[in-house]
């Protein structure tokens, strides 16, 4: 997995609330096989009527030029709620972005992302929209520091932020759960024998 | 003395192989469910990596979201199927893995076959890849629903990692009116406290409405949970669940079944636990809901408004309802009864149920869907659908005029191609009414099998009794 330490550029600021896995990344794109999906993230929103075959919306704050190199996205509330496709992970990443900034997130995408290299923080409202004003100001660059939990802003206001310490420690050294678990397996074998005394018809499936 | 503990904590305490340091823990998982989607993908990683399932027998798969629901169907009438369909098969057949397969009569959506099978059991810990697993706590599972790489994990070790949850319990007060559905019960909720009122939290239903519902009733209040944020729902298992799971293929039996039950009974929340937030609800001021917008929290009673952004509480939220009301061309302060649908979708999750089916059928029978309204049953598993053939409900919804399929998860997802058309007004028992989500352009409007059948019958959203007047 991708380390993340220090992201620094531009932060879009998407400031919807309940921006939901579908408009993410649509079904109809992940079962539409193979290539990179990246191009179909936010379909409904980034493009017209015809979606990605058609032309973008010109409108839509990701399509802004001073946007289009943007490692931080700013969201509003329960951001990718919905459903668990982890794609909408990969689209995000493939956009460019290495860092997520919501005041909450749909819980699963929110686990999704530290299995792919995307940090999630998740701060007040209005912390985000007062990062989201600072955002559309030209030129203005943030950089968000993992090692010291730490956001700096534009002009230089330092945002503290809160992240797991294992997942935080996992994410520096570029280190999925897999790995770590595996080095368990002793403690899952004894947890197995020790829980088929206590809970045998959780092992005997259907006797 | 031991502390007082809820429900979610009896269960998740029993559950924890190692503690991570960190508020994490390694959790064991009972059971993991697999289907179309995310099943074939997840054992050719782990092929890859040249990792094995580690539990195979606590493992099952069912195709359900690429899977044609057609009534003609074979295993290639979509293409989706046809590509993942040979994979799952092939993947399960290798790891040792149960597979529920189209043909046979246990196939259907996982979350109505995991029960039905007695798979689902309370004090189990069951993941799965798709987000509305929550729906296993209806009979006292601990559910929740994973990504791909989680998939692998488990898959791999058995176990997932897991911070403790925050819990929160919603006590449902009084009875329902009669005319009320659970589906209106947790559609009210997620109207009344916002789609991310239960945000990453457990969340146990309780309360005498809550009791007086059926093993399906709650599993489709749970399944809707995820719509409010909550990762879980559960209620406490009961003799009805007891009776629920008794005899089914996959419960314990015998000496097993005498000790579960022991196990099954001490599953409750103490009286002096705590939660990190609880609200207390009156169930008998709860009237039919559907949806109006585009997330499960934009809902109204049948008789009521469409509302006025003007009237938002804050700007995210009235900028939400008016791209809301611009995508589902509707206009502010008109009643959201007696417009017109292109669409009926009984099916889902949700509502697919034996129960859902009666229900509906009891509006349906003697009656004809209204001309220019397709109207689709899609039945939860090939057991359910052969249970209401038994009953004769397939006879009721044919001569109606509905469209009688196979099961599998069709238009709620519409993964497999059923999609609703561009513009179409689609009343929907699923769970989501997410912008494209049945899609490109479709218009949801989520509700219960009783207000759906209604609104087939009209076409248009109509309040039951007005039919029947």
């Amino acid at each position: 997995m991708e380390k993340f330490t220090t992201v620094r550029g531009p932060a879009a600021p998407l400031m919807l609330r309940d921006v939901d896995t579908d408009v993410i990344i649509p079904m109809r794109r992940l079962v539409g096989g193979g290539g990179d999906l990246s191009r179909y993230a936010f379909e409904p929103l980034r493009y017209g009527e015809q979606g990605a075959d058609g032309p973008e919306n010109p409108d839509f704050v990701l399509n802004r030029p001073e946007y289009r190199n943007a490692a931080i996205l700013l969201a509003g509330p329960n951001f990718a709620c919905g459903s668990s496709r982890e794609p909408a992970v990969w689209v995000i990443k493939g956009m460019g972005f290495r860092c997520v900034i919501a005041p909450s997130f749909g819980d699963i995408f929110y686990k999704n992302c530290f299995q792919n290299g995307l940090l999630p923080i998740a701060l007040p409202l209005e912390e985000v929209e007062r990062l989201a004003e600072e955002a559309r100001r030209a030129g203005a660059r943030f950089a968000v520091d993992l090692e010291a939990t730490e956001i700096t802003t534009p002009g230089g206001r330092r945002v503290p932020f809160e992240v797991n310490p294992a997942r935080r420690e996992a994410l520096l050294r570029g280190l999925d759960d897999l790995g770590l678990t595996r080095q368990r397996e002793a403690e899952i074998a004894a947890f197995q024998a020790a829980d088929r005394k206590r809970r045998p018809w959780i092992y005997e499936v259907g006797a | 003395m031991q502390a007082a503990r809820t429900l979610f904590d009896k269960v998740w305490d029993a559950h924890v192989v190692a503690d991570l340091g960190s508020g994490l823990a390694l959790i064991h998982v009972d059971r993991h469910l697999l289907h179309d989607l995310s099943g074939p993908g997840a054992l050719g990683a782990l092929r890859r990596m040249g990792l094995e399932v580690r539990n195979p027998e606590l493992t099952f798969a069912t195709p359900d979201h690429g899977v044609s629901t057609d009534p003609a169907r074979a295993e290639d009438t979509t293409a989706i199927g046809a590509r993942l369909l040979p994979a799952l098969r092939r993947g399960c057949a290798d790891a040792g893995i149960r597979l529920y397969d189209i043909g046979a009569p246990e196939q259907g959506i996982v979350h109505i076959v995991g029960p039905e099978q007695g798979l689902t059991l309370p004090g189990a810990t069951l993941l799965c890849g798709d987000s509305h697993t929550c729906t296993h706590g209806g009979l006292g599972a601990v559910a929740w629903g994973i990504g791909s790489s989680e998939i692998n994990h488990v898959l791999a070790t058995q176990t997932i990692i897991e911070s403790r949850p925050a819990q929160m319990r919603v006590v449902f007060e009084g009875r329902l009116a009669p005319e009320v559905e659970s589906k209106d019960m947790i559609l009210w909720l997620i109207g009344r406290l916002g789609a991310a009122a239960g945000s990453g939290c457990a969340v146990e239903y309780a309360g005498p409405a809550i009791r007086a519902l059926s093993i399906e009733g709650r599993m489709t209040v749970c399944n809707l949970s995820i719509e409010m944020g909550a990762k879980i729902g559960l209620v406490a298992p009961d003799d009805a669940t007891f009776e629920y799971l008794a005899d089914r293929p996959m419960a314990p039996k015998g000496r097993n079944w005498d000790r579960a039950l022991r196990n099954w009974r001490t599953l409750v929340t103490d009286d002096e636990a705590r939660f990190d937030r609880e609200e207390r609800v009156d169930a008998s001021a709860i009237r039919p809901q559907v949806t109006w917008g585009t997330s499960p929290a934009h809902t109204v009673a049948v008789d009521g408004r469409i509302p006025d952004p003007a009237d938002a509480p804050d700007q995210s939220t009235r900028d939400a309802w008016r791209a809301a009301l611009a995508y589902m061309d509707l206009r502010p302060g008109e009643p959201i009864e007696g417009l017109a649908i292109d669409r009926v979708f009984l099916g889902s999750c949700a509502n697919s149920r034996i129960e859902d089916l009666r229900a509906a059928a009891r509006v349906v029978r003697g009656r004809s869907v209204a001309a220019g309204v397709t109207a689709w049953v899609v039945p939860g598993s090939g057991l359910v659908k052969r249970q209401a053939e038994a009953e004769g409900l397939d006879a009721t919804f044919r001569e109606a005029g509905f469209e009688w399929r196979e099961p599998g998860c069709s238009s709620c997802s519409a993964a497999n191609g059923e999609v609703v058309a561009p513009g179409e007004r689609c009343v929907s028992t699923s769970n989501r009414n997410f912008i494209g989500r049945q899609g490109p352009g479709a218009r949801t409007h989520l509700c219960g099998p009783v207000l759906a059948a209604a609104a087939a019958v009209a076409g248009c959203i109509t309040d039951l009794r007005k039919l029947e007047a």
